[in-house]
């Protein structure tokens, strides 16, 4: 059994459910009527074609899309809609399709602002660099050098990230979320544009993540070989509606999900 | 020959710290936000007024303190109107908010505290003194009212640079500025850093205001200052603090010493009127600038891998 990281939640109950929510842009329906669940410590993963709304729906569980029904239900508490702040505090950290770091600022900083809601010391104390502020810098400081060891990438940690390769750049964007500490962790498509050898790489961590943390993990990702291997359940959307739920092997033999990926009859 | 130009240079100098506290109002919003506020120089003009008006009722240091009070109820009106409503939109349409922004505040600015031209006296010294009498024949003359506003100024300038240069509140406002979204999914909250720049930034243009104000008297012009910022922070660079301080310095000094410098000059060699140096000098430096390094003396230069 793994080591939990949800609090009060043990390992395998349901750490967050959607049910019923329907999204929609204007014109453009993005997401109709889904529901699924992800259980403590499994890696989840959702999957579909291009523009079946898998993006919106990991925008939904952090936040930043309102959807215009349904229900969030996260830690035991159901919301018609969840806050990003509120997400955050909860412990939902996330990367984003297209890299989003904070573009300026070195390896080792983007990481940093990922304790943000770890810090506590008042701006006072910030900014007279002494006692107990110096000493949190420290300590962050050093949970920060872990993460950086863990995901072997100390020879950048000064470096701007614009600067850095693409596959670098989704590293750090990785490590900026691990040091929020999260319980469940929402990955959109973290290889995508990668070489078969980052493509591994990534993949270790990914376990190493959910294996020596027990942090539980969203995933989406395109690559069907690398669903297959990490995932421990599968959700797929289609057209924003949800055809077919279950474990990689159910889900592979489904014709519904056969036929979306082969683009047969809408 | 030496002495009136070095009393030139520092005369420049006080006035470029004015330049430099108005600059700085532009980029802490801009730092934070990646938005170039348009209303930094309404903002001045609006503050100005308020400490002129409340000055006429209140002791001078009531009325500065109900001024600030005005200025952070404007930054958290903008913020909870404007700001909280365009989270993740595009720089432009975050200036052209500012833009609207700007036009309201000009009118309201007149609404609320009408649009004579008002008087704010903060019972400076007026005489000059001189200094380096032992050096110069007759000494340097300096208006202690300058210096005054200079330090002040000056004091300002400090506080806010080690403000906004620490750890995490400095790390906080460059994530907001460089992306909305990631900031706010580490737990970053966006309406409250903006509320605090804008509010800075609102205190800022209310110092600034009261330094010009004292100098020029309270009028619609002021809100024109803030197109002497613009040369400035292309000097400077728009994301630099200490890039906002220096530039100030050199817009200030440069174009008075220009006028002294280069107007007899052009008189002597083309036969030109000379005058009105000290309008254009500022821009077409700047303009130079733009050609050779447009991230400014201190800005970042733009990378970005597409
Ligand atoms: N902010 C938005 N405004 C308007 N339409 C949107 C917005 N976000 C998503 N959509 C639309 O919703 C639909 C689903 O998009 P979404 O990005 O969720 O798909 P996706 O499954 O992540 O696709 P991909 O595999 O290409 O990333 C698309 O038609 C998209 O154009
Ligand atoms: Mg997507």
């Amino acid at each position: 059994m793994r080591a939990s990281a949800g609090q009060g939640v043990a390992a395998g109950d349901i750490v967050l459910s959607v049910e019923d929510v329907s999204l929609g842009f204007g014109g453009v329906q993005a997401l109709t009527g889904v529901s699924f669940d992800i259980r403590n410590g499994e890696i989840r993963a959702i999957i579909g074609p291009n523009g079946a709304g898998k993006t919106s729906m990991l925008n939904v569980i952090n936040g930043f899309y309102h959807p215009q029904s349904g229900r969030i239900t996260f830690k035991g508490k159901t919301r018609s809609k969840m806050r990003p702040y509120e997400a955050a505090r909860g412990g939902i950290a996330r990367t984003f399709q297209n890299v989003a770091l904070f573009k300026g600022m070195t390896a080792l900083d983007n990481i940093m602002a990922g304790r943000t809601l770890k810090m506590h010391r008042g701006v006072l104390w910030q900014i007279l660099r002494v006692g107990p502020a110096l000493a949190e810098e420290v300590e962050h400081r050093l949970k920060v050098e872990e993460i950086i060891d863990f995901l072997e990438i100390a020879h950048i940690r000064k470096i701007p990230v614009g600067r850095l390769p693409y596959g670098l750049q989704k590293r750090v964007e990785l490590g900026r979320a691990l040091a929020m500490e999260p319980n469940l962790l929402l990955l959109d498509e973290p290889m995508a544009g990668m070489n078969l050898e980052e493509k591994e790489d990534m993949s270790r961590f990914i376990i190493d993540v959910n294996n020596h943390f027990g942090t539980t993990i969203a995933l989406i990702e395109h690559d069907m070989g690398v669903v297959m291997d990490l995932s421990d359940r599968v959700v797929v959307l289609d057209y924003g509606r949800k055809i077919a739920d279950g474990t990689p092997d159910d889900v592979k033999r489904d014709q519904k999900v056969i036929d979306a990926y082969l683009g047969v009859g809408h | 020959m030496l002495g009136p130009i070095l009393e030139t240079l520092i005369g420049g100098l006080l006035t470029g710290v004015l330049y430099s506290l108005v600059a700085l109002g532009f980029v802490l919003i801009f730092k934070a936000s990646g938005v170039f506020n348009f209303a930094q120089g309404v903002m001045v003009l609006f503050a100005a007024l308020s400490v002129a008006r409340l000055s006429e009722f209140f002791p001078m240091p009531i009325a500065i303190a109900l001024a600030v009070v005005v200025m952070i109820a404007l930054a958290y009106a903008i913020e909870f109107l404007v700001l909280r409503r365009l989270v993740n939109q595009e720089g432009i349409i975050l200036f052209m908010a500012t833009l609207g922004v700007t036009y309201f505040l000009e009118g309201f600015g007149q609404t609320v505290w009408g649009s004579d031209i008002y008087k704010i006296d903060l019972g400076m010294p007026k005489n000059p003194i001189f200094v380096l009498e032992s050096v110069f024949p007759g000494g340097l003359l300096i208006d202690p009212s300058e210096l005054i506003a200079a330090l002040i100024c000056a004091i300002m300038v400090v506080a806010l640079a080690i403000f906004f240069q620490v750890t995490r509140v400095g790390r906080a406002l460059r994530a907001v500025a460089d992306d909305h979204q990631a900031a706010q999914s580490v737990g970053i909250p966006l309406n409250q850093i903006w509320l605090m720049v804008w509010a800075v930034a609102g205190i800022v243009a209310l110092v600034a205001g009261m330094m010009w104000g004292a100098k020029l008297g309270v009028q619609f012009s002021l809100s024109l200052v803030a197109l002497k910022a613009l040369p400035v922070l292309i000097l400077g660079g728009f994301t630099s603090i200490p890039g906002a301080i220096v530039g100030g310095l050199i817009i200030g000094a440069g174009e008075k010493l220009a006028e002294v410098v280069l107007g007899p000059v052009l008189i002597r060699m083309f036969d030109l009127a000379g005058g009105g140096i000290e309008n254009w000098f500022a821009y077409v430096l700047a303009l130079m600038f733009l050609l050779v390094r447009p991230q400014g003396l201190f800005g970042e230069k733009i990378i970005e891998r597409v």
